[in-house]
């Protein structure tokens, strides 16, 4: 249908395909925007015999934000979906083509994908915490992990990774209590934290906000900026202005395809292609 | 939003008309509303009178065998009769009716009639327990002893009404005599009314009086544990790996039917397949509880998979993907956060499975579990009977007595059953409670 956009930023190396990205030169007027984490090329997933992602190619940037925008049904929870390989659990999905996280194709037959969830953690659209405690939500991929070897690091791991997700001051008298009962933006909190207690590298979130009312909205969108400082974070997200609040980079979505992904100002001021044009101005969607 | 297509808006009288049709119609949904409640509340009401009627028979079949009459007797151990070297050759029961009727101050005729009816008032147990005590001590050859023991089942019967001179002489078991006697025992204060303790502490007799559960209620247990440990685990293990790891393919479709259709099939092909596979082939022993409890295992399999499933299913798949997504292996995601949750789902049905195990009679007859057993059940391959077939064979016995305690057998399974069910719902109470 249309031809991928250039990629302005990250550029690498004219020999995109084999070539380990050198650290990316920084564009100057976008804020701070790291070397990509994430090179996803030629990707092609089938369900069955429908196709749902024709050749899509996207960078994502380390330590900074990207937003995958479309309107529903146009393939970015898929995209999002084949970067932790969640898609393997779908026993008819097919996903072609090349990812690369670090310069290593995670859809390599090497690789486990269990330990590629632990290095790409995932926020899911409904807040889904563990029907434990909330000690225990936050404590069990580290278990798993034997990422702590005493029940005081544990702790102090839980600790951490409550605080740094924002719920710390919220939760510290009622660690033993079940995590369901926390509030709706409580809860998706807490799944933050959990998927940051498996010290992971990159952050997929999948429309976090979309079952939250404005001022838990707020409070995530807070938490997003404070941890694009040390995460890739990539965010399928509904809302326009969401989108453009949160992320450094947007990627438009159509039918499948990959329209057209840039820096967001660029996307949301002076988009290049004209459905990307109607889509954020509300022609369509 | 185009208005031209819009029809012009109705008179007034064509709105009054609407609304009067509109009422009419109102009237016969309220009609057809208060039809349907009607007629659910019937069959509720339905279902209940019967499930009533049903209770109150076997209530009032079975109570009066939850109490005995045992009499109480001074028993001389006449050395003429026994002889101390063969204590066994000695005919008790007989020595006991004479001393009977010489308490009462009858005669005996020539032919001893007289003697053989005061025996059919008693329970051979009498004779049993002087032969015992005469074995074990002999020295009590030529004294007295006073032994207590339940009444004759018929003896019993007229004690407690069932049995009384209505009945023509000729159509009862005890003729006016007897019953005389039986008045006169009862006014010396020899004959005692309490609890049928027997019935929980013995195996079956071929006297009603001296038939008890104990024997059936053991082999039920011992039956029901080998089906437990058998089906449990095994349907448990079955449905989480189709539920969580099979492919969708042709091969578990297939398996996936004939798992739903095994439920439907009649348990007494359960019990063909025992006799052929485990007893001819593989030499199981017969009428034991390890064999019974395998082929109601594998009649109760296909209940536990189906009710494990659901229980699974109804796991939000949010959660598996939430721990799939934090690392955890497919086991992990499984036993870790799905299979918490749905225990208390599996438990449930797991023991109502159980239940109905417990109350299976048909594939039992085949495997011969139809056994007349006398003794406890020592093990699972000693021969044993359970409740649902002890329950068949009172039924058919000849004696009056075995109607009531058919009765009692009834009430000691719903009992059980009552047991388990509840037993089920508060076990699936506590699970849920915890969060």
């Amino acid at each position: 249908m249309t031809e991928i956009s250039p990629r302005r930023f990250l550029r690498q190396g004219p020999d995109m395909e084999t070539s380990i990205a050198p650290p990316a030169p920084v564009a100057a007027h976008h804020g701070p925007v790291g070397a990509a984490k994430i090179e996803a090329r030629n990707v092609n997933v089938f369900y069955g015999p429908k196709q749902a992602l024709f050749d899509v190619n996207l960078d994502m940037a380390d330590r900074s934000v990207t937003a995958l925008i479309g309107p529903s049904g146009c393939g970015k929870s898929t995209f999002l979906r084949c970067l932790n390989r969640m898609n393997d659990t779908i026993p008819t999905a097919r996903v072609e083509g090349a990812i690369r996280m670090d310069g290593e194709n995670i859809n390599d037959r090497g690789v486990d994908p269990v330990l590629l969830r632990a290095r790409v953690g995932m926020v899911f659209q409904k807040p889904n915490p563990f029907p434990k405690s909330i000690f225990e939500n936050v404590a069990y991929g580290a278990r798993i992990h034997g990422l702590a070897s005493s029940k005081s690091e544990m702790e102090g791991l839980v600790e951490q990774a409550l605080r740094r997700a924002g719920l710390w001051a919220e939760v510290a008298d009622r660690l033993h209590q079940p995590g369901t009962g926390l509030s709706g933006g409580q809860q998706q909190r807490l799944v933050i934290a959990r998927a940051i207690a498996v010290e992971p590298e990159v952050i997929l979130m999948d429309e976090p906000c979309s079952a939250l009312d404005p001022i838990a909205t707020a409070r995530i969108e807070d938490l997003i900026d404070e941890l694009r400082a040390q995460y890739c974070i990539v965010i399928v997200t509904h809302s326009m202005a969401q989108a453009a609040r949160v992320s450094q980079r947007t990627a438009f979505f159509h039918l499948g395809r990959l329209v057209e992904d840039g820096a967001t100002e660029e996307i949301f001021t002076n988009p290049r292609d004209t459905r990307t044009h109607d889509y954020i101005t509300g022609r369509f969607g | 939003m185009t208005d031209a297509a819009l029809p012009p808006p109705p008179s007034a009288a064509g709105r009054a008309a609407a609304r009067a049709a509109a009422g009419k119609r109102l009237k016969r949904r309220h009609a057809a509303e208060a039809r349907f409640r009607a007629y659910g509340l019937g069959a509720i009401a339905l279902a209940i009178g019967f499930l009533a009627i049903l209770l109150a028979g076997v209530i009032q079949q079975g109570l009066p065998a939850f109490r005995t009459n045992t009499i109480s007797l001074p028993v001389y151990v006449d050395p003429a009769k026994v002889d101390a070297r063969d204590p066994q050759g000695a005919n008790y029961d007989l020595m006991i009716a004479e001393q009977l009727l010489n308490r009462l101050h009858v005669e005996n005729d020539d032919l001893g009639e007289n003697a053989l009816r005061a025996k059919d008032l008693l329970s051979p147990d009498m004779g049993f327990q002087v032969l015992d005590a005469v074995k074990r001590d002999p020295s009590l050859i030529g004294r007295t002893l006073t032994i207590a023991a339940p009444i004759g089942g018929n003896a019993d019967l007229y004690y407690k009404g069932e049995l009384g001179r209505e009945i023509a002489e000729a159509d009862r078991k005890l003729d006016d005599a007897q019953l005389d006697w039986l008045d006169r025992l009862k006014a010396d204060g020899l004959v005692t009314e309490g609890f049928n303790t027997r019935l929980f502490t013995h195996a079956d007799s071929t006297q009603p009086e001296l038939a008890g559960l104990l024997g059936a209620i053991v082999g039920s247990a011992l039956m029901l544990l080998v089906t437990a440990l058998v089906a449990a685990p095994a349907g448990v293990l079955a449905a989480v790996y189709l539920e969580e790891f099979a492919p969708r393919n042709r091969l578990t479709n297939f398996i996936e039917v004939n798992i739903n259709n095994l439920a439907a099939v009649p348990s007494i092909v359960y019990g063909m397949l025992g006799l052929a596979v485990f007893i001819n082939w593989l030499q199981f022993p017969r009428s034991a509880p390890i064999t019974g409890g395998v082929v109601l295992a594998l009649l109760v399999l296909p209940t536990i998979i189906i009710a494990t499933r659901s229980a699974l299913k109804a796991v939000p798949p949010s959660i598996r993907e939430g721990a799939l997504a934090v690392g955890a292996s497919p086991t992990q995601a499984v036993f870790h956060h799905v299979l918490p949750p749905a225990t208390p789902g599996i438990m449930t049905g797991v023991i109502l499975a159980l239940a109905h195990a417990l109350g299976e009679t048909a594939p039992l007859l085949m495997i011969g579990m139809v056994s007349f057993t006398t003794s406890v059940p020592e093990g699972f391959t000693s021969a044993a009977t359970v409740l649902p077939v002890q329950i068949f064979i009172w039924e058919n016995a000849a004696e009056r007595a075995f109607h009531e305690r058919t009765g009692a057998a009834i009430l000691v399974l719903l009992a059980f059953m009552v047991v388990m069910n509840l037993a089920a719902i508060l076990l699936r109470r506590r699970f849920e409670r915890r969060w």
